[in-house]
């Protein structure tokens, strides 16, 4: 007895260069997982926040190579998809306190981005439909703001990175962007600092040892019953 | 509609915002194009390689998209590589395909957009008469060098006026009132992008462009390239630190000029300068003096 035996529709994809035949509908995660994969790496959320399930894929008879987040876009007949869990991509090391709000250290920190050509290659693969090429080009222009709020929804997946001709790791210059709009733009967050006091003066000490006192079962009740906005 | 380019959005903004001001006085609106990217930064003269021109051309499809069929340039590299770039696909229908196909915009690029020099602007369109009315502090005993460089006037089939004799910025220094001089450097190249690597080069022909300026009376120099202004100002200074006898000539943007004609020097961030021109100015205009 085939496993897909009393599904109503299947299609076949291809994971890593081996053909599978899944239930339609199933987004490529569940796909993956459907044929038989445990997946340890290139798995997150599961909800499309986090960025580690960037997945490169084909179509039959479509020349395109996209991209796009396993664990939120459907699998499609004929589908050859390849996880990418990971992007190498030079990330700089630097105290936020140590710059300042001027010059551009975008440029001064990546200097790769001024091999941008403005191939777009990054907008097209991006799974959040970023302006991916418009931010770095901001970004050469020492714009941290226009960075910061252009790259605002980004996940960090890398595929951006992934596919640049130029190198460049767009991620990474753009969460340094936002870390230095939130850091010298932004008004301080003063219920912030007052909740860290209060955390480590320990006021919420006992309820976080009563809660890890809890049994899963009593744990999940609480959760499924939490009051959310 | 306006290319301003990266410079004049980082390293000159002086440029950008005196000649907002100075297209101000002439009821001249410019409108910064919604969407562009850096132009290039130099012209490709790769024959087999068409990533290059992609970016120049992407900015003529914004200018398309938007409606517009004359793209206005005020940095000189930036209009020469845009130029360039167009010219290129002009001739050559089977780049601008290959070009089209790779961007695969929803719009292809149907090579209608002109780029013109905001110098064009000046000259052709508005005619030098009607630059002269908003004067306000005529620029009068003033003597300046203009300086044209490699990217306004060469290659000639892009140029914007005669490659050996040009007069543009000259008739723009008339207008102004002020007097322009001749000068054997007006265009020699500044040292260009030498100015990463050797420095050498540049600060020698930074030396010798404002020397050459200063021997014939020129009281400062003007141009409309901010790679030039920062090689003739930053080297200059580092020149003159070097050999006190120098005496340095401030370089100023042609925008930079009007304004300060117009009567509002304050537009110009005069203090981004290496070297001041408010030391070489005040004496010689009204509206420095009021300063």
């Amino acid at each position: 007895m085939s496993q897909t035996d009393g599904v109503e529709e299947t299609v076949r994809i291809h994971i890593m260069g081996k053909e599978y035949e899944v239930p339609k509908g199933l987004t490529m995660m569940d796909a993956i997982e459907y044929s038989g994969y445990q997946l340890i790496r290139g798995v997150g959320c599961r909800g499309g926040f986090c960025g580690a399930c960037a997945t490169l894929y084909r179509l039959e008879d479509d020349y395109k190579l996209y991209a796009d987040l396993a664990c939120q876009k459907t699998v499609e007949d004929g589908m050859y998809l390849m996880q990418l869990p990971f992007t190498p991509a030079g990330r700089v090391s630097y105290d936020i306190e140590d710059i300042g709000d001027g010059g551009n250290p975008l440029l001064e920190n990546y200097p790769e981005i001024a091999r941008c050509v403005s191939c777009n290659t990054c907008t097209k693969a991006c799974p959040q439909d970023l302006e991916v090429m418009d931010f770095i080009n901001e970004a050469i222009r020492g714009n941290i703001e226009a960075v910061a709020n252009l790259s605002f929804d980004c996940i960090q997946c890398g595929i951006c990175a992934a596919r640049c001709p130029a190198e460049i790791p767009h991620h990474h210059v753009a969460q340094m962007a936002r870390r230095i709009h939130g850091k010298h733009h932004h008004p301080k967050s003063e219920h912030v600092s007052k909740r860290i006091d209060e955390i480590e003066n320990g006021e919420f000490d006992d309820a976080l040892e009563e809660i890890s006192s809890l049994s899963q079962e009593v744990l999940q009740k609480r959760y499924e019953s939490r009051e959310i906005e | 509609m306006y290319y301003p380019g990266c410079s004049l959005k980082d390293t000159a903004i002086g440029f950008e915002e005196s000649a907002m001001y100075a297209s101000e006085q002439l009821g001249i609106h410019l409108k910064e194009l919604e969407r562009w990217n850096c132009c290039g930064t130099v012209y490709s003269l790769a024959t087999d390689n068409l990533m290059k021109q992609v970016a120049p051309i992407r900015n003529l499809v914004h200018a398309q998209e938007e409606g517009y069929d004359t793209l206005y340039t005020l940095c000189s590299m930036c209009d020469n590589t845009e130029k360039r770039a167009n010219r290129l696909v002009q001739n050559d229908s089977e780049k601008l395909d290959k070009i089209n196909s790779f961007m695969d915009l929803e719009e292809d690029y149907r090579v209608e957009v002109t780029v013109r020099h905001y110098l064009e602007l000046l000259r052709d369109e508005l005619g030098w008469e009607k630059v002269s009315k908003p004067v306000q502090s005529p620029l009068d005993d003033l003597k300046v060098a203009p300086y044209y460089g490699c990217m306004l006037t060469r290659p000639k089939e892009i140029g914007l006026d005669d490659p050996h004799n040009p007069t543009v910025l000259d008739d723009l220094i008339t207008s102004l009132g002020a007097t322009p001089v001749d000068y054997p450097y007006h265009s020699e190249c500044c040292g260009s992008y030498n100015t990463v690597e050797n420095q050498e080069i540049v600060l020698k022909q930074a030396a010798k462009i404002s020397e050459g300026a200063d021997t014939a009376g020129a009281d400062l120099l003007i141009t409309s390239c901010p790679l030039c202004h920062y090689n003739l100002d930053t080297r200059q200074r580092e020149y003159a630190q070097q050999n006190p006898s120098h005496k340095p000539v401030p370089i100023l943007y042609i925008t930079q000029l009007m304004a300060v004609a117009y009567g509002n020097p304050d537009v110009c961030r005069f203090e981004e300068h290496a070297i001041d021109p408010s030391n070489t100015i005040p004496i010689k205009t009204k509206a420095l003096n009021k300063r």
